[in-house]
């Protein structure tokens, strides 16, 4: 069987499929990527880097494409507000 | 500073085809892409796929494509993607990893564009709740490690990656409720039976209506809303019709994307002339603007044969070999495209389904009733900062083709946010990983 890792997501830990990109940990958790501007909550649209609905701060950085980012385990992600 | 004889940009199946066929005449070939590993979209890779048995599932045109490109010594550089062109035969791209971001300036004598498309999206009332997703971005997020299993998942829109998505959704246990396809039964036809002059097509779309034997393909069909649990705001249904009868369909998942827009702004910004929304290039590859060479998706949307021929003939031209012997197969590829055109094209009343408060620009939260009098594309972008976010009009722009017909313009650097950093400073040190993944 695959290897399964953990992150966090908004505080709660995740446990993902090893090689899982970001945005599947933060659907998993159920938690949206982002707020948009007028606050409504957004998940990956396109799946592959060009909407930029997938932004999420990770390991502190803010604006990261999820969807283009593999798990690590211990990564910290949070949702862009 | 990085040099090689050929940089293509972009790894899917055109941009493979393109840098093996390059490297394989003695040629330096470096391909750029923006994602974790080659295979594009199409062969997108991600956790491994195992089948009943616990074996290791695996596209076999796609490993004979990645085994080509490794032996045939082209240099992969993935997770960097390219968003300026500073001057002659220069690109300047950006890697952005979990430790940070890294800039490279790249320079060539022959370039090869293969930047493929993306999925349309049209917008309806719902479009932007959390559950609904693009088709093929649903196919991508599950490749990506999403489970699925037990999910009831509408797929609905245009084109025939619709078919592929169910069928791969399926794979994963996800139920299908149904597809719902806006073209009509008499459009797709003729597109039908031409497809018996392309045997391995027929074979393809046979595997995927047996695999999904028992999900109903409504032609003639599109969604209209998606609707929300009132209490936790998750997807509830999808409210589809077939223009007479109107019926809700209860989900956890849309899939739903109107077939594919070429990504031509790279071309567009390297001054690559463009014809109804297409990288123009003759039966070489070539495009207006010497030593650049186009392939596969951005030259007009048909497909993996397609891009497979076109990405072998420009990385064989590029590296001064004759591709004379592809021109006919490329050719049947093209009148292949052509059909696919026909047979998915819009049908009007999708320029219907926003509602006044419907967001058209989900970067900016723009509604149709913001858009709906503004009088041009860049009239829209000046008053209500629709297309001015960070997608940079990738899925508004198309959006707004289709809603108002408004063609939107002037493709400038950056073609994707970067910090500014990514202006001020020289290369950043090299620690990028070249290894083919």
């Amino acid at each position: 069987m695959p290897e399964s890792i953990t992150v966090l997501v908004n505080g709660m830990p995740v446990q993902i499929q090893a090689g899982s990109i970001v945005s599947a940990a933060l659907l998993k958790a159920g938690e949206p990527c982002r707020l948009s501007v007028t606050a409504e909550p957004r998940t990956a649209l396109c799946g592959m880097g060009i909407c930029f609905e997938c932004r999420a701060t990770v390991n502190g950085v803010r604006h990261r494409r999820t969807c283009q980012m593999i798990c690590c385990d211990g990564m910290v992600v949070e949702s862009d507000r | 500073m990085k040099h090689a004889d050929v940089i293509v940009v972009g790894a899917g199946p055109a941009g493979i085809a393109a840098a093996t066929a390059a490297a394989r005449h003695g040629r330096s070939v470096l391909l750029v892409d923006d994602n974790p590993g080659a295979g594009g979209q199409i062969w997108r890779g991600g956790i491994e796929n195992f089948d009943k048995a616990g074996e290791k599932r695996d596209d076999p045109a796609k490993t004979k494509a990645l085994k080509g490109l490794v032996s045939s010594g082209a240099t992969l550089l993935s997770g960097f993607r390219v968003f300026d062109a500073p001057g002659p035969s220069q690109l300047r791209a950006i890697g952005e990893t979990s430790e940070g971001t890294e800039v490279v300036t790249l320079r060539y004598d022959r370039l090869i564009l293969a930047t493929g498309a993306r999925e349309r999206f049209l917008p309806f009332p719902g479009w932007t709740l959390p559950g609904v997703f693009g088709a093929g971005g649903l196919q991508a997020l599950v490749k990506g490690g999403f489970a699925v299993e037990g999910k009831r998942v509408v797929v609905a829109g245009s084109g025939p990656l619709l078919l592929a998505v169910a069928a791969h959704l399926h794979e994963y246990k996800a139920s299908i409720a149904c597809i719902a396809e806006q073209a009509t039964t008499s459009q797709l036809a003729p597109f039908a039976s031409s497809l018996l002059s392309h045997p391995s097509k027929v074979w393809q779309g046979i595997s995927y209506r047996a695999t999904l034997y028992k999900t109903p393909y409504r032609t003639g069909s599109w969604p209209i809303s998606a609707m929300p649990n009132e209490a936790t705001g998750l997807l509830k249904s999808v409210q589809l019709t077939n223009g007479n009868k109107t019926w809700q369909e209860p989900c956890d998942m849309l899939a739903c994307g109107f077939h594919l827009v070429p990504n031509t702004e790279l071309a567009s910004l390297l001054n690559c002339k463009l014809q109804v929304g297409f990288v123009a290039v003759d039966e070489q590859q070539r495009t207006s603007v010497e030593n650049v060479y186009c392939a596969g998706e951005p030259t007009g949307i048909a497909g993996l044969d397609a891009a497979l021929i076109q990405g072998e003939i420009a990385g064989l031209v590029s590296a001064g070999q004759s591709a004379s012997h592809l021109h006919s197969r490329n050719l049947a590829e093209r009148r292949f495209g052509a059909r696919l055109e026909a047979a998915f094209r819009l049908r009007p009343e999708l320029r219907l389904l926003p509602a006044l408060e419907t967001i058209v620009c989900r970067c900016e939260d723009v509604t149709y009733e913001d858009l709906a009098a503004r009088s041009s594309w860049t009239d829209a972008k000046l008053q209500t900062r629709c297309g001015m976010g960070p997608c940079q009009g990738r899925i508004c722009g198309p959006a707004t083709q289709t809603l108002f017909g408004w063609t939107p313009k002037s493709v400038r650097p950056p073609l994707f946010p970067v910090p500014v950093s990514a202006f001020c400073v020289h290369d950043s040190q090299q620690t990028v990983s070249e290894e083919i993944a």
